[in-house]
């Protein structure tokens, strides 16, 4: 079992004639996800892999039943990208491009709350359930299916946490990578949600990194609606604020939150076991199977 | 991106805000000759890009040319937390009744845009909003519409502003969302917006900050960037190539992909018994003369005693690191530090073929890895 995406998913790939398009096009399909077309504007008719390739998100989602889209579109037009695919309409649009401007992104934030697409990034690595599907850029190969949900805000330490938990034989349900960016579209909540309400995700495994307040908040949501256990790992304990938020940015949501300390106070006091390395948590999911 | 308060104040007025007038000058005659045009007083303000310049010292009033000249000579120099003054701004000085705060930024946790509005002006505002968050009044932007004039008028009113200036800080407010918006700010401030004896306002400062992923369309700006900035030249250079880049007190290097997966490695350093001498994110998809750039980046760090390289490849893939690899240390008749390497992920088999072993010493784990790169700096360190 899994959340939001399964061997059924039938995926549009948004930017399949660009570099990276193509070759995760490719690698989702050695995955064995099931890829049924391309969307780019002005390359309707040609084949990229075998898959027909779509001038409109919304022919490829009507000629081939696609119910979702993986976004592999320059930042400049991610933003544009995001907004077709929510209107084209698919269940599940998974943006990876990295760098797209925080106000279009604030534009497409807007939108989702009057749709029923959900979107999982930007600058996110895609979501995977091993076995059946994989959406992005995960590398396939460290994956195993499994009963460990995963939620991460960071890809590469997704990858690392997977490696460390594949590694001594627990397997994953699904693993979402939500993205670091300010605005995200699938948040630690939704992601907690979803796995909370999955009969075959046995434990989430959540990974954090310092910076804004939303594992504070995913915390709040554990310790009041979460039967299933969680563990966690929170990247940034040694690191110094590197980049100084402006004023105006840190006045916000004042002060005391978004440290390492901060988050893992947090989860602590929610139940929740946090790794001082991806060992550790991989240690944390063997007590709490 | 940040903008100098000259340069945002330009943008500020050019938009209709008033602003006091100003002249930027680079020596202490220009000084002189400036504020002798604007008429005393003036405040003389040094140019760096760092919060609390007036209480390092880089912010002067001064009521004559004589003072005038020994403020600019001070100033003008000077390194202001660790920055160098090498401009300050002459701008007429305001006499003021009263002083507002306004801002306006992204609310990362609601996803939108909000505008602040406080009376407590010409202070620090954060520590305003530590103590006294009542004090700042919040208007969340709905970014397709933009700010509605009546969400203007709410904010100011409800934060307690005169009602005489009320409507004039309103539109002031609407401006400044709109510059905002328009120039893909991260933040945009006044502080202080001052009010006069006689009700007029006037933007004393002036804070701009742009998102640095939305450059591409704002040319104007890119050409306002000052890549003199910033004191420490690795930094610098780090900023040339490209790299999320940050310098510690350490001695082993780290260089890897992605933010969370170089924090954990800095974590795991920390955790093994060593100290980070940096943090350096090499990004996604990184081709092999980027990971060459990122090797030279560490190496020219001289407290650095070892390196780490943790790559886990998604987008990045691992023949390409390790072709950039072999190619910054095959230059070398004598590798300088011992270069530990990690790869794993997309190609990393590939990879593994490719490295030369002669090189580098190679660990299958993060933990190996990052055990063997503390033990080489503890090595040269003993």
């Amino acid at each position: 079992m899994s959340v939001l995406v399964d061997e059924d998913t039938r995926v549009v790939v948004q930017g399949i004639t660009g570099g990276e398009g193509k070759f995760h096009a490719g690698q989702m399909i050695e995955y064995g996800t099931n890829v049924v077309a391309g969307a780019v504007p002005g390359r309707g008719g040609q084949e990229v892999h075998g898959v027909p390739v779509y001038d409109t998100v919304e022919a490829a989602a009507r000629e081939e039943d696609a119910d979702a889209s993986v976004i592999f579109v320059p930042p400049a037009f991610a933003g544009d990208a995001i907004f077709e695919a929510l209107d084209s309409p698919l269940d599940l649009a998974v943006a990876i491009t990295e760098g797209v401007p925080t106000q279009d992104m604030a534009k497409v934030n807007k939108r989702l709350t009057e749709t029923d697409t959900r979107l999982i990034g930007p600058n996110c690595p895609g979501i995977i359930t091993p076995g059946e599907s994989k959406l992005g850029i995960l590398p396939g190969n460290i994956f195993s299916p499994g009963n460990v949900g995963l939620v991460s805000r960071s890809g590469t330490l997704t990858y690392q946490v997977v490696d460390n938990l594949t590694d001594r034989g627990l397997g994953q349900s699904t693993a979402i990578g939500i993205g670091g960016d300010p605005i995200i579209g699938t948040t630690f909540i939704d992601a907690l949600e979803a796995f909370e309400s999955d009969p075959d995700t046995d434990v989430v495994v959540m990974c954090g990194e310092i910076g804004g307040e939303d594992e504070e908040q995913a915390a709040k949501y554990i310790a009041e609606n979460m039967d299933t256990p969680v563990t966690g790992f929170i990247a940034g304990r040694t690191a110094p604020p590197g980049k100084r938020m402006g004023h105006a940015g840190a006045i916000v949501s004042g002060s005391g939150t978004g440290t390492a300390e901060s988050k893992i106070n947090a989860l602590n006091d929610a139940g929740v076991p946090v790794g001082d390395t991806p060992e550790e948590v991989a240690d944390a999911v063997e007590d709490l199977l | 991106m940040k903008l100098h308060e000259y340069q945002a104040k330009q943008v500020f007025a050019d938009a209709g805000i008033p602003t006091p007038p100003s002249t930027l000058a680079k020596t202490a005659d220009g000084v002189v000759e400036a504020a002798d045009e604007i008429g005393y007083p003036v405040a003389i303000k040094a140019q760096v890009q760092v919060g609390g310049r007036g209480k390092a010292g880089g912010i002067e009033l001064v009521d004559d040319a004589e003072e005038a000249r020994e403020a600019a000579e001070s100033i003008l120099g000077m390194d202001l937390k660790g920055l160098h003054v090498d401009s300050v701004l002459v701008e007429g000085a305001v006499d003021f009744v009263n002083e507002l705060y306004l801002g306006i930024t992204m609310d990362r946790g609601e996803g939108k845009p909000v505008a602040m509005v406080s009376t407590k002006g010409g202070v620090d505002i954060e520590q305003v909003a530590e103590e006294d968050p009542d004090a700042i009044v919040r208007e969340h932007v709905d970014p397709a519409f933009g700010m509605f004039p009546y969400q203007a008028r709410r904010a100011v009113f409800e934060a307690g502003v005169d009602r005489e200036v009320a409507t004039d800080v309103a539109s002031v407010l609407r401006t400044l969302y709109q510059l905002w918006a328009d120039n893909d700010a991260t933040e945009a401030e006044i502080n202080p917006l001052m009010v006069t004896a006689d009700d007029e306002v006037i933007a004393a400062d002036a804070v701009m900050n742009i998102d640095e992923d939305a450059l591409f369309r704002q040319p104007d700006l890119v050409e306002m960037e000052d890549t003199s900035a910033g004191g420490d030249e690795l930094e610098a250079k780090a900023d040339e190539y490209g790299f999320d880049y940050v310098r510690l007190s350490g001695n082993v290097g780290i260089i890897g992909n992605g933010a969370g997966l170089v924090m954990t490695t800095l974590d795991l350093v920390d955790h093994y018994g060593g100290e980070p001498a940096n943090f350096l994110d090499v990004g996604g998809g990184a081709k092999a003369e980027r990971i060459a750039n990122a090797l030279d980046m560490v190496f020219s760090d001289e407290n650095v005693d070892s390196v780490v390289f943790n790559i886990f490849g998604g987008i990045t893939r691992g023949d390409e690191v390790a072709k950039g690899i072999n190619s910054a240390l095959e230059q070398f008749d004598e590798i300088p530090k011992p270069v530990v390497v990690r790869l794993a992920g997309t190609n990393w088999e590939e990879g593994m073929e490719i490295l030369n072993e002669d090189l580098v010493t190679i660990e299958k784990t993060l933990e190996d890895a990052v055990q063997r790169s503390v033990e080489y700096a503890q090595e040269v360190d003993a």
